[in-house]
């Protein structure tokens, strides 16, 4: 109630109340389609409509709220392997600690809280992001942030894995996941987009366990003493040089004995546009653009 | 529970059913229909949507004035809508997830709109109700028939549980692509309609036109 109640109305508390209730009486009365009962009906509907609305997202806020940690949390410890089997979720999660990356230079950044940054709202804000030349962005993201908020997994002082994330268009939506990587910066623990929304059974297979698991083992850069052939589902079938990332997907399956085999992953049956947006994704970000600089120091750092 | 009751509750599994008699709400029975979780879930929420705003209407159906008409149930509708989406992203934050935007177009789908209008408007609060929950029930019918074909058929798995093992993982069934894409709801749909309508041929329509006889059998 604001100040401006007359002391009338102070001397008995009641007294809006009753007159409310003599008003709504009042207006049942009147015929429908008056003025006066249309304009009190729709606004006595839009009370009621906005009080249930805010009552429901103000009483279920924390809840969502902790659903959405908790998600976020679970695709970090599925990627990297981690999932713990008693489902306690915060106590495997105590093992990994994000960092800020800024992607041109591949250095971290103490000045950027972790827990307050979130790279997906940095990605649209000007101020905080870049336009991705249309020459450059394969992955067909259109703009990044500047810096990336990444997922150590430590055990006793030294780095484990390194959880990166990564985005990039399939063939109806920007799919969104991450990229575990080993200690080295160079071997995939385990790669998930846990946010997209392609044809289920067709591209949908990317969240296939079993597709998941190819993954695991697989080396991002050619670091061999040769150059080889780019997997057959991108753009160009070029040659990668050494150092360059080689990871992606090829169509039909991976043979093992083949030279190469451990920089291909099958491509998706029937979803040559999700798996090339996937191929295309992953040489984004694992490149100079996306987190290349930052994991050319880790593995110099390694010797 | 009077005649009345029960004609507005089973009517329209069959005889009057949403989809396939009035061919209402196809749009999200295409969308959602690629696996039975999704299905489920959107038809318990449309249900529950048409059940309590035609009740809602019902209650003031007397003192609605008729050039707001549309609007004052669009704003019933609407707040429930977002109340049932809260309450999915509180309570099933996997399956909002995939439902995500379906959810909120319950607003405009035809059945709550067309329930409304057509009978939450002219009868009381609990026969409303009942034919909301009767409407509701046709239209999960249909969408979960629809559902467990394409599922079943289509990734060889019902509910997310394997039933017909793959051939790509050392079993012999070879997954229909076409039944995942949404065109092949529409087959479905329409095969159901056509089954239907064989079934009741009370439900075929008159031809709104008859050909023309050839020439020569005018008599």
């Amino acid at each position: 109630m604001s100040s401006t109640l007359d002391t009338n109305e102070l001397s008995q508390p009641s007294g809006w109340k009753e007159k409310a209730r003599q008003y709504a009486e009042h207006v049942l009365t009147l015929p429908n389609d008056s003025f006066e009962k249309t304009l009190a009906v729709a606004f006595a509907l839009c009370l009621a409509g906005a009080v249930l609305v805010s009552g429901s997202a103000v009483a279920l806020k924390s809840l969502q709220e902790s659903n959405k940690a908790r998600d976020e949390k679970v695709n970090i410890l599925e990627v990297a392997g981690l999932m713990p089997d008693d489902g306690n979720i915060d106590a495997a999660f105590a093992k990994i600690e994000p960092k800020i990356v800024e992607l041109a230079t591949g250095s971290y950044v103490d000045t950027i809280d972790p827990k307050n940054f979130d790279q997906r709202k940095a990605a649209k804000d000007p101020a905080m992001s870049v336009a991705i030349p249309a020459e450059e962005d394969i992955a067909n993201i259109k703009r990044k942030a500047k810096y990336a908020k990444i997922y150590l997994v430590k055990d006793a002082g030294t780095v484990k894995g390194i959880i990166l994330p990564v985005n990039g268009y399939g063939l109806w939506s920007t799919m969104h996941g991450f990229m575990a990587l080993e200690g080295d910066g160079e071997t995939v623990i385990g790669f998930n987009l846990y946010d997209q929304a392609e044809t289920p059974g067709l591209g949908g297979e990317v969240v296939n366990p079993k597709w998941k698991a190819l993954w695991k083992g697989k080396k991002v850069y050619n670091l061999s003493a040769k150059s080889v052939q780019e997997s057959n589902l991108s753009e160009k079938g070029q040659n990668i040089d050494i150092g360059e990332v080689a990871l992606g997907l090829v169509k039909g399956s991976v043979d093992p004995a083949k030279p190469g085999s451990e920089y291909q992953v099958d491509a998706l049956a029937g979803a040559t546009l999700t798996s090339r947006g996937v191929s295309n994704l992953v040489r984004y970000w694992m490149g100079k653009d996306g987190f290349g600089p930052y994991l050319a120091k880790i593995r110099s750092a390694r010797g | 529970m009077n005649e009345e009751s029960k004609k507005v509750l089973v009517e329209p599994l069959v005889d009057n059913n949403p989809i396939t008699l009035q061919v209402l709400g196809i749009c999200s029975a295409l969308a959602v229909t690629s696996q039975m979780t999704t299905a489920l879930i959107m038809s318990l929420a449309l249900t529950t949507v048409t059940a309590f705003s035609s009740a809602g209407i019902a209650f003031i159906r007397n003192h609605v004035p008729s050039s707001v008409r549309i609007i004052a149930q669009m704003v019933i509708i609407a707040s429930l809508v977002i109340v049932v989406d809260q309450i999915l992203k509180a309570f099933a934050y996997e399956i909002s997830k995939q439902l995500s935007v379906f959810v909120g177009l319950i607003i405009t789908n035809c059945i709550v709109m067309g329930r409304a209008e057509a009978y939450a408007m002219k009868n009381p609060p609990w026969e409303s109700f009942l034919d909301g929950i009767g409407n509701g029930l046709g239209y999960s019918l249909i969408l979960i028939s629809v559902a467990f074909i394409r599922e079943l058929l289509g990734s060889g798995k019902l509910l997310g549980i394997d039933v017909l093992p793959l051939l790509k993982d050392g079993g012999w069934y070879v997954p229909n692509g076409l039944l995942l894409l949404p065109p092949s709801a529409f087959f479905l749909i329409g095969l159901l309609i056509w089954a239907v309508r064989t079934w009741k041929p009370k439900q075929v329509e008159k031809a709104d036109y008859a050909i023309m006889p050839a020439h020569g059998e005018v008599h």
